[in-house]
């Protein structure tokens, strides 16, 4: 009986591979994220050429499902997957279904049902793509999720600075502003520390959150700090994510005048980053964001790149890495 | 005044159990004999007298559990639980009575009100079922509901559970005037400006996922503020699941000083730390929220000295539809009836947190003591109120399992040991697994 069974299995066809999701920075490790980086990298000098597609990804949907506004995510998993010659659908909440009401379940098995390869997803709350993941059959990808995760925002850093710097590891970037609403800052924070760089937190004390030195980063309210740091990381202060009168900072002129990064609180020569829509005059000075140390061009730049290798990794059988730790232990 | 449908009171004789009753200090194996409801006889190797006899064997008996703090969702939201489903899920879960909080819809905030919940609970309850009142009229925290009234109805208590009654000046005068019902204000203490947004506990877990966070003195300037009001008006009162440890220094220094002040804990706040919320399950979101490991273990201490003198489920059934959204979409509250037990079994008595007789203790006369009620005992002359307990088992919690109409467990998928054999509930067997 013993003998059956081992010849029976043997002709099992393989069992297919666990399905991958990049849902959170805190799921990959640094491996990972080398890796990601490696391929973005060779994608840029694909994208050299003058024939800029590449056939990877011909027959595989790609479906882009926000539920809340973007310029830079979407347009850049949009031509991420039309440059891997990927088929793309994209879905806007407004003007749908959702507005008459339907549930995130069944939107997502409803578009579930055309069996795309991979679901990007924008939330505005925390956790719906790890809930998409686990009702549709599709490798998801998490396009920001409310004040959460944004992933291959942090990802699209992490390239932009290892160009810019040639390295991650030591270096120091103070990240300021409105840290409490931002996804941008929760992804990059674990990127930057797990990659082996300083993170130091500038702000208002209202927009830190109690309790994120945990992560492994600094806080401080002194904007003077920054001028000891590498790069100087600005964030958008998320005047839509805030609650009516809850009087975070008494009024943005204040803060402005604060906390605001203008070419006087910065070092000749300092790296900016912005990860967009910026408020100028309010967070970023204009002529901070327009002087050629800023890498906000950049970091759009990078944003294909980087989503075209997320893309890749995700729909090509490599190593099995970025994977939820619910999968990891369903597979164990 | 609790009630229950209409059943005849049974005769049985439960054998070879271990007996605990650690209130009146019963520790034995011994047979228990049941006439017409009322325990009989306590012995070893009883006559039988033709009655039914109920194999404890290898089995604990205990005074069953009084449940101080259910959700039965009636009237308004029949489609998530109704007093057949609840008491049965209470009957399940070792419960020989439990109490219905009044954020209903509408609220329990008149005589008509609650006297149709009597009726439906005469034709439905399986265990013994009572009722609180509203302490404000549509628990809007702007007008004191007719308490007197209320009280000559039936009311056990009055609460606005769910919400806090925001105003001070309106709390003392619930103070002041609840004084001529004999009953006990129960209060949900947070304060609104401060858990406004909140989803989380405050900490490092809310501050690296992200979410709103519920700092603990959101409940605990709450607690400090109605336990001032209540020594000044020398007026008891009763503390709604506490999860802060500065929560349960303001009450254990009240108590100090004098105040007639209880205090009630939930299971899931006893066994989990808001770490549990990094899956982003919705099943562990709760108001109070999960807090850090540090208030746990203030909570455990407070059950250990018996500062906090009651185990309550807050049993918070939703429909399926309404928890399976993003976090911070679904509504605060999680299911416990069926499950109190065996959580707190497997968390807390079998790692040597707690001995099994302080969770005995606070599940059933402590609880009871909340609000007077009768404390079920293993007394000859008492009214059989009883549980078989098998410490030995081992189940896995499911959604096909529960006798709730509601499945937001915080537990699904999970394997718990101990398990609920039997309840006997006001002289007859209710519950049989």
């Amino acid at each position: 009986m013993a003998e059956l069974k081992v010849m029976r299995e043997e002709f099992l066809p393989p069992k297919p591979p666990p399905r991958r999701h990049l849902l959170s920075i805190a799921d990959l490790t640094r491996d990972d994220v080398e890796r990601l980086l490696g391929t973005a990298r060779s994608f840029e000098r694909s994208l050299e050429r003058e024939m800029k597609k590449l056939p990877t990804l011909r027959g595989r949907l790609v479906l882009n499902l926000f539920f809340e506004s973007s310029t830079r995510t979407s347009s850049s998993f949009e031509l991420a997957a039309k440059r891997l010659s990927a088929d793309t659908m994209s879905f806007k909440a407004s003007g749908s279904s959702v507005d008459k009401g339907e549930s995130l379940k069944d939107t997502a098995i409803t578009l579930g049902a055309y069996d795309p390869d991979v679901i990007v997803i924008r939330h505005a709350e925390i956790g719906a793509p790890q809930l998409v993941a686990r009702w549709t059959g599709a490798h998801v990808v998490n396009a920001g999720d409310g004040k959460h995760q944004h992933p291959t925002q942090a990802l699209l850093d992490l390239y932009t600075l290892n160009e810019e710097f040639g390295r991650i590891d030591g270096l120091h970037v103070a990240i300021v502003g409105d840290v409490l609403h931002s996804r941008v800052a929760r992804s990059n924070i674990q990127a930057l520390t797990m990659m082996g760089a300083r993170v130091t937190l500038v702000g208002p004390p209202s927009l830190i959150p109690r309790g994120i030195e945990a992560l492994g980063c600094e806080t401080t309210i002194d904007i003077e700090a920054i001028k000891a740091a590498d790069v100087v990381y600005v964030l958008r202060m998320q005047r839509e994510r805030m609650l009516e009168g809850a009087n975070y900072v008494p009024s943005l002129r204040e803060y402005a005048a604060r906390w605001g990064v203008t070419p006087e609180r910065l070092r000749p020569g300092q790296k900016v980053m912005h990860p967009g829509p910026m408020n100028r005059g309010v967070e970023i000075d204009p002529v901070v964001a327009d002087a050629a140390d800023a890498l906000i061009e950049t970091q759009v730049r990078a944003g294909l790149v980087t989503r075209m290798a997320v893309l890749y990794d995700l729909l090509t059988h490599g190593p099995v890495a970025v994977q939820t730790a619910a999968e990891i232990h369903e597979v164990a | 005044m609790l009630v229950r449908k209409d059943a005849t009171a049974e005769s049985l004789i439960v054998t070879g159990a271990r007996v605990l009753d650690p209130v009146n200090g019963v520790d034995a194996q011994i047979d228990v004999r049941i006439d017409n409801g009322v325990i009989a006889q306590l012995g070893a190797s009883l006559e039988r007298n033709g009655h039914r006899v109920v194999d404890g064997a290898g089995l604990v008996l205990a005074p069953a559990f009084v449940d101080p703090h259910v959700h039965l969702r009636v009237p308004g939201r029949e489609d998530e639980e109704t007093i057949a489903t609840g008491t049965a899920a209470a009957a399940a879960g070792g419960y020989c009575a439990i109490l219905a909080m009044p954020n209903t819809e509408p609220v329990v905030d008149s005589a008509a009100v609650l006297g149709a919940l009597f009726e439906d609970a005469r034709r439905e309850a399986e265990v013994p079922v009572g009722f609180l009142a509203a302490i404000t009229k549509g628990q809007a925290g702007g007008e004191l509901t007719e308490m007197a009234e209320l009280a000559d109805a039936g009311a056990v208590a009055f609460s606005d559970d769910g919400r806090p009654v925001t105003a001070p000046g309106l709390m003392r005068r619930a103070l002041q005037y609840g004084s001529v019902t004999g009953l006990k204000l129960a209060l949900h203490c947070e304060e609104p400006t401060l858990s406004r947004g909140g989803h989380v506990h405050e900490g490092p877990v809310s501050a690296e996922l992200g979410f709103g966070g519920y700092p603990s003195i959101a409940e605990s300037v709450m607690v400090e503020r109605d336990l001032s009001l209540a020594a000044y008006e020398e007026r008891p009162l009763h503390l709604l699941h506490l999860s802060a440890r500065e929560s349960v220094a303001a009450l254990r220094a009240a108590r100090e000083c004098g105040v007639e002040a209880t205090a009630e804990v939930t299971p899931h706040h006893l066994c989990l730390t808001d770490e549990a919320v990094r899956t982003l399950d919705s099943n562990l979101k709760m108001n109070p929220p999960l807090r850090s490991r540090e208030d746990r273990a203030a909570l455990i201490d407070a059950l250990r000295d018996g500062t906090i003198s009651a185990i309550a489920t807050d049993h918070a059934p939703h429909a399926r539809h309404e928890k399976e959204v993003p976090f911070e979409a679904a509504p605060f509250g999680v299911t416990g009836l069926e499950t109190a037990f065996s959580a707190l079994y497997t968390h807390l008595v079998e790692p040597g947190v707690l001995p099994l007789e302080t969770i005995l203790k606070r599940m059933s006369a402590g609880a009871a003591r909340t609000y007077g009620l009768t404390e079920p005992a293993v007394a000859v002359g008492a009214r059989a109120n009883l549980v078989l307990l098998d410490l030995n088992a081992s189940w896995r919690v499911e959604e096909g399992g529960f006798r709730s109409r509601s499945k937001n467990s915080w537990l699904l998928g999970e394997s718990l040991r101990g398990k609920v054999r039997a309840t006997i509930a006001d002289g007859r067997m209710v519950f049989e697994g």
